[in-house]
């Protein structure tokens, strides 16, 4: 179907909250390398936090082609009320059972965003879907053997990760905040919408949780962390705006 | 006793096996595993290189990031290292001739002589 004005404006903004999601969480967690809890977890937490880089960078391309700015600009230059990430991103990375309940609550996500846009009538975005589909699955192999190893550690291991689970829920469920643009997206076969996939992530997770002893809060018990879509953020994410775009700052017009 | 490990950072900690420094507390300390990679499907799994893992399961999924993060790999495989039995240095000796038993390969058969003629001869 031809696409009218409005179902671009929807595509970007999905285009958009998805970038920002990757871009965000991709620097949140390469802000372990270095510091990881041992040389081995340490590379590959680094490693899919470059992954995520990569494909918030495939994603601004593919804004590029749509009319917006080139990534670099748009990654860099912005603050923090222009961006559309949800705040769960945003974030400090905390103690390690905290980024692992994001890092497992986030890419199941992710995985089940990307496999619905494999079916997507816009086929840059399903091309990019397609290729990423194998990066995406080890990460929440990862993630999901984690909470495994973790439920069957020591009874501190398994308490901690439960607690992390309960704190970072509220704020996993904000990644699934409805656009404006629902209706177009889903209308033209762009996206089949934020309220599917929030149904089909809370299948996962909850199965997931479940097979290792774990529990979900329920989601009427709790207040999703709403607002970041819309461009409303918590304090963390200027200062995280201002680490990531210094060096690009010190010189804008700098080859590279 | 230094403990000698086929985990060269293990040897070059230099643990005696007589301090208290060195004896593992459950927990304190995990295994290592040997990873083998495979490039192409039917070809051999090739040593890469070892790391420290708590079990088989997160050996597997450290070793991808570890040494199948860039170039080609179709499978991985670990395996306890303590699970390696080796031949010792001291016995090196055991391969000492190997070498020289060139009769045991196969372009010294007298054969040979007879397959060149016979291809010669299809070529003319």
């Amino acid at each position: 179907m031809e696409l009218t004005e409005r179902h671009v404006e929807g595509l970007k903004e999905l285009l958009y909250k998805m970038a920002d999601d990757l871009l965000i969480l991709g620097h949140r967690n390469s802000e372990w390398t270095g510091l990881g809890p041992v040389l081995e977890e340490d590379i590959a937490f680094s490693s899919m936090a470059q992954d995520k880089l990569g494909q918030s960078l495939a994603l601004f391309e593919l804004l590029h082609e749509l009319g917006e700015n080139v990534p670099d600009i748009v990654a860099f230059t912005r603050n923090d009320k222009q961006f559309h990430n949800c705040h769960l991103v945003e974030m400090p990375i905390g103690e390690y059972d905290f980024s692992l309940a994001r890092h497992f609550f986030y890419d199941h996500a992710d995985a089940l965003r990307f496999a619905m846009l494999e079916r997507s009538s816009f086929e840059g975005l399903s091309m990019i879907s397609r290729k990423f589909r194998g990066e995406i699955k080890y990460h929440t192999m990862h993630a999901d053997v984690w909470m495994k190893q973790l439920s069957q550690g020591t009874e501190e291991s398994k308490a901690r990760m439960q607690s992390a689970i309960n704190a970072t829920f509220p704020l996993a469920l904000g990644i699934f905040e409805e656009g404006e643009y629902e209706a177009e997206l889903k209308e033209a076969g762009i996206f089949e919408g934020e309220s599917a996939l929030k149904h089909q992530w809370l299948e996962k997770v909850t199965s997931e949780l479940k097979k290792h002893g774990y529990t979900l809060p329920a989601e009427k018990d709790v207040a999703p962390a709403l607002g970041g879509r819309k461009g409303f953020h918590t304090e963390h994410l200027q200062p995280l705006l201002n680490e990531m775009s210094e060096v690009f700052q010190i010189d804008p017009g700098a080859d590279w | 006793m230094i403990i000698k490990s086929l985990d060269p950072r293990i040897t070059r900690a230099g643990i005696d096996d007589e301090s208290k420094d060195g004896i593992q507390q459950p927990m304190d300390q995990w295994h290592t595993y040997e990873v083998f990679q495979q490039k192409k499907r039917g070809t051999h799994h090739v040593h890469v290189g070892s790391l420290h893992a708590p079990d088989a399961e997160l050996a597997v999924l450290f070793a991808k990031e570890q040494y199948a993060r860039r170039g080609q790999c179709v499978n991985l495989w670990v395996v306890k290292t303590s699970d390696v039995f080796t031949t010792e240095y001291e016995d090196e000796d055991i391969f000492a001739t190997t070498p020289e038993k060139k009769y045991r390969e196969p372009e010294v058969y007298k054969v040979m002589d007879r397959i060149q003629a016979y291809k010669a001869k299809q070529n003319t």
